[in-house]
């Protein structure tokens, strides 16, 4: 990982000024699909900004992608939701531990595709491994919030306990790469869904990262699939995909883009996060509350007998 | 009754309907009082058992929905919006004590205008109501202790509209918890069974409840659509079918309008080799013949375990040709009329859809009325799960009867469907109930039991089914902006 900071010997246009120095290993953004790191299968990529002043090529997602996505997610709900809580607490606090280590690397690239400085890029990077911290912590605390044992007139032991929804597909916010990200891909797997993720269009390396961190820390292939690409080519594909669960809407303003979302998010009644609006005022810049971590559950009702 | 062989045959027991008295016409009630509608029109409720006219009623046009949503937004700015919620809970302790008081003449009603037996009507329908309003109640003034966040607050006027397979308990499942969190309502029941609703708004007279609080708007599905898609509600509620929630989650999307669905079912009732099987046939025949089958959590897939599928079937047969089927006010009743001539031929079709796609037909020998809307007790067997009446939703006394070996395929083709409302396990050993309740996908798990109902416990579908809880703690989220 050399491109964590610019050796003296570098140029600031990235060439090697001469036959002593060493020329940095650049690194390629790909796809993570079901715990895999393919090139997008259409061949497209984009170009974004990278440390160092360099330019990436990010891979830009397709249909197919996407698709493919959504199979991986599927496939690893039954496990990852079947594992326990303290399971999955211990493997996203493992999140936070590798994340802590690449801190530079997130640095530099949080501070290049959202064009802050090291240091407020470093706040970004630090929060967003404590938001990591709380979802780990929240992973074997959210049903005795949000469960109940209910006092039914007559002879049962009545109960209700969440349960994760499914596969949801989170548009991720376009302004905050890292921190909006993980605020809104933790809580999704905390409770035990899967996740496609579309990563911000213009600022995806952090994501990227993340997802190299994902698949070193005990994350499950196919738990968090990250797509990069153009919002508007895939996230209509994700919003009417017959089998995702949930859709969050993060990543698009409120307006016609987001209702047209909504509208093919109906075809299988997916449960909708509304847009909820970026800046200073978004709630990933917040000090995290239970909203995100409910609002992938569903609630169970079981009625056991009583007798003898 | 001459005929030896009818000898011990029940004598007719029917309910006397002079407890409840029927106007001849309704109007819409809006802002504490009937009035006539402004753009709308009239038409008739039937009885589906005998086809009598019951009453004329009004179906709401766009201008009387603009009225009543007004009216709604008046109390909500005003009187109810500004009260104690100790004074809110106090005024829903009232309606569900007159609920009580007057709990014969509504159960009366209800069977007349829905045609389900007065058995149920008296028994399920009724006592729940009141049981609704008494527990919702009491979560009026304690809403800051309800897990919500502190002080939450209510969205302002919820629409809503519900089906009339249970016309007042559905009513009651959505006026209660609104009005509760401090919400005030419009609220538009099936058009073919207002009547309970209407009498509802009664008793909100009788119980001084502010004008504006509670409107009740009649009509069909257009008018349902108006009130759905009206700028001025904050809140939807729907309960009904898949297809139609559907629409109405396309129509609200990129408002701010909180949405909750109660939609479709295709539930597994799952019956193991050690269930008792009295007991289970007992849970199969509620699950599937309860309110004719016209119940969303229904359980209309029958999983037998292939060891005990003989015997199973054997007592199932046995115990459908003692059901009784005809008169829904009388006492002794189990299966009442289909709700519609509209519904009984949709239960026709998917029945012959059965037939043509290959599975066997039987039903007991079953002399139907000659009046009214009929379907006798039914059930398929050699059914498989891509025959038509193993996925969709028939909403009638139709039961389709599959077989699996171990638990794990049981659950595989409990889920196998794009709903997820309700689901049955019929079993002797507690961990196997426990261990399939933890894998069905379906929002209510019933153990040795079906069909249960209680205003403390949540009830909603995953999936297709719908999104959103009704009842206890969970339910007030609907209802509340959190």
């Amino acid at each position: 990982m050399s491109d964590e900071t610019m050796s003296d010997e570098t140029m600031s246009d990235g060439t090697v000024s001469d036959e002593t120095t060493r020329l940095d290993v650049r690194k390629t953004y790909k796809l993570f699909i079901g715990g895999k790191f393919p090139r997008s299968e259409s061949g497209r990529s984009y170009p974004v900004s990278a440390p160092g002043g360099a330019t990436a090529n990010a891979a830009m997602a397709s249909r197919k992608d996407a698709r493919d996505a959504v199979v991986a997610a599927r496939a690893a709900f039954a496990g990852w939701s079947g594992a326990t809580a303290y399971n999955r607490g211990q493997v996203l606090y493992r999140v936070a531990e590798l994340m802590e280590g690449r801190g530079a690397q997130f640095v530099d690239e949080v501070a290049a595709g959202e064009g802050l400085d090291r240091a407020a890029a470093g706040a970004v990077v630090d929060a967003a491994i404590d938001r990591w911290v709380w979802y780990a912590g929240w992973t074997d605390k959210v049903s005795q919030v949000a469960g109940s044992a209910n006092q039914v007139a007559g002879p049962y032991f009545n109960f209700s306990v969440p349960e994760p929804t499914g596969v949801v597909a989170v548009l991720a916010p376009q302004s905050s790469s890292l921190l909006g990200l993980v605020s809104v891909v933790a809580p999704a797997i905390a409770t035990g869904s899967t996740v496609v993720v579309l990563a911000s269009e213009a600022a995806p390396l952090p994501a990227v990262t993340l997802a190299e961190v994902l698949a070193t820390s005990d994350v499950p292939g196919g738990v968090v699939n990250v797509l990069t690409g153009r919002t508007a080519e895939v996230a209509p594909w994700l919003a009417s995909h017959m089998d995702v669960n949930a859709i969050d809407l993060a990543g698009v303003d409120a307006g016609p883009a987001a209702t047209d979302l909504e509208v093919a998010a109906a075809d299988n009644l997916k449960r909708v996060l509304r847009p909820t609006g970026g800046g200073a005022g978004a709630d990933w810049v917040q000090v995290p509350d239970l909203t995100r971590l409910l609002a992938h559950l569903e609630i169970k009702t079981v009625w056991h007998p009583l007798g003898v | 009754m001459t005929q030896p062989s009818n000898a011990f045959d029940y004598a007719p027991a029917p309910e006397s309907r002079a407890v409840v008295a029927i106007k001849s016409s309704y109007g819409l009630f809006i802002d504490g009082a009937f009035v006539d509608t402004i753009d709308g029109r009239t038409f008739k409720t039937i009885s589906p058992a005998t086809e009598e006219v019951l009453a004329e009623v009004t179906e709401a046009g766009a201008a009387d929905i603009d009225r009543a949503v007004a009216a709604a937004r008046a109390a909500y700015a005003g009187s109810w919006g500004r009260m104690a919620p100790r004074e809110r809970g106090k005024y829903l302790f009232r309606v569900a004590r007159i609920l009580q008081e007057r709990g014969r003449e509504l159960a009366v009603l209800e069977t007349l205008d829905n045609g389900k037996p007065i058995r149920e009507s008296r028994d399920v329908d009724i006592p729940l109501v009141a049981a609704w309003f008494f527990h919702y109640a009491g979560w009026a003034d304690k809403l800051d202790h309800a897990g919500h966040g502190p002080s939450p607050r209510p969205l302002g006027v919820a629409a809503q509209v519900i089906p009339w397979n249970f016309p007042l308990l559905m009513l009651a499942w959505k006026v209660a918890p609104a009005l509760a969190c401090g919400n005030t309502v419009v609220l538009k029941p099936a058009e073919t069974t207002p009547l309970t609703a209407l009498l509802f708004a009664e008793i909100c007279q009788q119980a001084d409840l502010p004008p504006g609080v509670v409107n009740i708007v009649t009509g069909a599905g257009e008018t349902g659509r108006v009130l759905v898609e009206h700028p001025g509600v904050d809140k939807v509620a729907f309960t009904g079918s898949t297809e139609v929630g559907k629409m109405i989650a396309r129509s609200t999307a990129g408002t701010n309008k909180k949405v909750t669905l109660e939609l479709g079912g295709k539930a597994a009732n799952i019956v193991f080799d050690d269930a008792p099987v009295d007991q289970a046939v007992e849970g199969i025949v509620n699950g599937i013949f309860f309110n004719q089958g016209h119940v969303c959590c229904a359980g209309s897939r029958l999983l037998v375990q292939e060891n005990v599928y003989d015997e199973v079937l054997d007592s199932l047969k046995r115990r459908l040709g003692t059901l009784r089927l005809g008169d829904p006010m009388d006492k002794n009743t189990d299966i009442g009329a289909i709700n519609s001539a509209e519904q009984l031929a949709r239960v026709r079709e998917l029945a012959d859809i059965g037939d043509a796609e290959g599975a066997e037909r039987w039903s007991p020998p079953c002399k139907l009325p000659d009046k009214g809307y009929w379907f006798p007790p039914t059930l398929f067997t050699g059914v498989t799960q891509a025959h038509r009446i193993a996925r969709e939703e028939i909403f009638g006394p139709v039961l389709s009867v599959l077989t699996f070996r171990t638990p794990t395929e049981a659950v595989e083709k409990a889920n196998n469907t794009p709903y997820g409302l309700s689901a049955g396990v019929w079993t002797d050993k507690g961990s196997r109930i426990l261990w399939m309740a933890d894998r069905l996908r379906a929002g209510v798990v019933w153990a040795n039991t079906f069909n249960r109902f209680d205003p403390a416990s949540p009830f909603g579908g995953y999936k297709e089914s719908g999104f959103g809880r009704e009842g206890g703690r969970h339910g007030l989220e609907a209802y509340l902006d959190v």
